[in-house]
C-alpha cells in the first residue's frame, strides 16, 4: 500500500502515551518549558493536514553522507564508519514518499560543531555532524557517517548521553512535524539517560533503538544500523466522519 | 482472541536539544559549506507573489520569563487567497510565488524570530466555515520533550476571529488572547509564545 498524495483526510489522533510528557523534572530544561494547561483538541483542519513539498532538485549528491560533505580534499573524519538506513512510514505502514529527512550528531568524540558547546573532546576538521535528504517513492532513505560518540551534559552531576543521531522528518501535512533521537542497539547508557526515561514506555524506548544490521553491512567498509520512522497516519477519505454542529 | 489491527505506533519524539540549529538550520550555526542555503529561511514570497506583506516577530518565553535563545519556529500558511501551496489543497492551486512554509532559529542572543511573509486569506474549517486568517506555528528547542502546534491570529480581524470555530473550541475565554499578535506597525505584527505560567499560549492537539 502506497501513501499516494494527495490525501485530504485528517490526521489520526495522537497517541500521546507514546511521547514523553511535556514535564519531566529529571530532565531539568523540561520545568519551566513545560505548559500546564491542557492542550486543545482538534481534530485537524486544511491548515494542518496539508504541507509543504521537498523538492530532490534541492539537494546536492553528498547531503546525506557525513564522511565527505565537510572533509577536506584528500580527509576523511575519524571514527568507525557506518551506514543509517530505513524506511519512513506512516502508523498504516505506508511509506511516505517524498519526506524531508534532516539528521544531526556530535563527531566520533562526543563533541558538536556548535559554538556554545563545551565538552572538552576535540573538534574533528574534518566533520560537519549534519545530512539531510528526501525519502524515495516507497519511504526509503539514507545516510552514510561515523559512530557518534557519547557525551556527557549538564544535567545531573554525572549524566550521559548514549550515542544517538537527531532526527527531524517532515512528512506530507503540518500535523506530523516530528523530532526524534536515534539510538544503537546494545549501547548500556540508553536505560541511564534522563532524556531517554522521559518515554514512560519501555516498548516505545525500544522503537528508537536502531539494531545492527549485518544484511546491509558492506563487507571491509562499514556496518549498518537500521532505522525506521513511524509517522502519523491519515484517517481513510472513504470514511469521511459527519459535519460537525453547533 | 480477534485479529490483529495491525497499526505500526507512531515514533516517540525526543527533545530536539541544545543543538538543533546545527541540524535544521546549520548555516545559521556556522556550519558552511555543506548546503548553499538553509531550507525555509528567507521570505516566504518572491516578488511576483500577490498579497499583503508582512513581518511577524517574537520569542518563545519559558515559565521564568526568560527567552529561550535555543528554539525552532516553523511556520505554516495559506496564500492570499486561502490556498495552501501543497499537493493535498483540493480547492484549487496556490500562487507559485508563495512557498507557505517558514522557519526560523531565533536570534542567538536575544531570541528574536522572523518571518517575513504575506497575510493569509480565510482557510474553511471541515463543516466549511470560514476560519479566521491565521498562521501555523510548530516550536521545539532543548527542554521542550514533543513540537508545540499553536496558531496565531491577527488583531485587525475582530469578526472573523469572534466567529472562528477554532477559537471558539477555547473554553477559558480569557486564553484567547494568547493567539492574537499584537501590530507594532504597518505589516508589522509581534507574536510572543509562553510555555508556561501566567499568559500561557493556548497549544493544540491537532
Ligand atoms: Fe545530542
Amino acid at each position: 500500500m502506497k501513501n499516494e498524495r494527495p490525501e485530504t483526510s485528517p490526521f489520526f489522533a495522537r497517541d500521546r502515551d507514546q511521547h514523553p510528557p511535556a514535564y519531566t523534572p529529571w530532565y531539568k530544561t523540561s520545568v519551566l518549558r513545560s505548559p500546564q494547561r491542557a492542550l486543545i483538541s482538534l481534530e485537524g483542519t486544511a491548515s494542518e493536514i496539508t504541507g509543504p513539498v521537498f523538492g530532490h532538485s534541492r539537494l546536492n549528491e553528498f547531503d546525506n553522507d557525513l564522511i565527505l560533505n565537510y572533509a577536506r580534499p584528500g580527509q576523511m573524519p575519524i571514527g568507525p564508519r557506518i551506514l543509517v538506513h530505513g524506511r519512513v512510514m506512516d502508523e498504516r505502514g505506508c511509506g511516505v514518499d517524498g519526506a524531508l529527512v534532516e539528521m544531526w550528531q556530535a563527531n566520533a568524540g562526543g563533541r558538536y560543531r556548535h559554538k556554545k558547546e563545551t565538552y572538552l573532546a576535540p573538534l574533528d576538521p574534518d566533520f560537519g555532524g549534519v545530512g539531510r535528504t528526501i525519502t524515495d517513492a516507497d519511504g526509503y532513505y539514507w545516510f552514510k557517517t561515523i559512530m557518534p560518540g557519547p557525551y556527557p551534559w549538564p544535567n545531573g552531576v554525572n549524566d550521559w548521553r548514549p550515542a544517538h543521531i537527531h532526527f527531524s522528518i517532515f512528512g506530507h501535512g503540518f500535523a506530523q512535524r516530528l523530532i526524534t533521537q536515534m539510538y544503537f542497539e546494545g549501547d548500556p547508557l540508553i536505560p541511564l539517560c534522563p532524556i531517554v526515561r522521559t518515554i514512560p514506555d519501555p516498548a516505545a524506548i525500544s522503537r528508537l533503538i536502531a539494531p545492527l544490521d549485518m544484511n546491509a553491512t558492506i563487507p571491509m567498509d562499514m556496518r549498518a544500523y537500521k532505522f525506521d520512522i513511524v509517522l502519523r497516519g491519515r484517517r481513510s477519505t472513504l470514511f469521511e466522519n459527519r459535519k460537525e454542529g453547533n | 482472541m480477534v485479529q490483529p489491527l495491525g497499526y505500526l505506533k507512531e515514533s516517540p519524539s525526543q527533545t530536539a536539544g541544545p543543538y538543533v540549529h546545527i541540524g535544521c538550520t546549520p548555516n545559521f550555526a556556522g556550519i558552511h559549506g555543506i548546503f548553499e542555503q538553509d531550507l525555509g529561511a528567507g521570505p516566504l514570497y518572491d516578488e511576483k507573489a500577490r498579497g499583503e506583506r508582512i513581518a511577524v516577530n517574537g520569542m518563545v518565553i519559558d515559565g521564568g520569563g526568560n527567552p529561550l535563545k535555543d528554539a525552532l519556529v516553523e511556520i505554516w500558511q495559506a496564500d492570499a487567497d486561502g490556498l495552501h501551496n501543497s499537493p493535498s489543497e483540493t480547492r484549487g492551486t496556490a500562487d507559485p510565488h508563495f512557498r507557505g512554509w517558514g522557519r526560523s532559529p531565533g536570534d542567538m542572543e536575544t531570541g528574536e524570530f522572523l518571518f517575513e511573509t504575506i497575510k493569509p486569506g480565510r482557510v474553511p474549517f471541515r463543516d466549511g466555515r470560514l476560519m479566521a486568517p491565521h498562521i501555523t506555528f510548530w516550536i521545539v528547542a532543548r527542554g521542550i520533550n514533543l513540537g508545540l502546534h499553536t496558531r496565531m491570529y491577527f488583531p485587525e480581524e475582530v469578526e472573523a476571529n469572534a466567529a472562528d470555530p477554532v477559537l471558539l473550541r477555547i473554553e477559558h475565554r480569557n486564553r484567547v488572547p494568547t493567539l492574537i499578535a499584537r501590530k507594532e506597525g504597518e505589516g508589522l505584527y509581534r507574536f510572543d509564545i509562553r510555555l508556561q505560567g501566567e499568559g500561557e499560549t493556548v497549544f493544540f492537539d491537532i
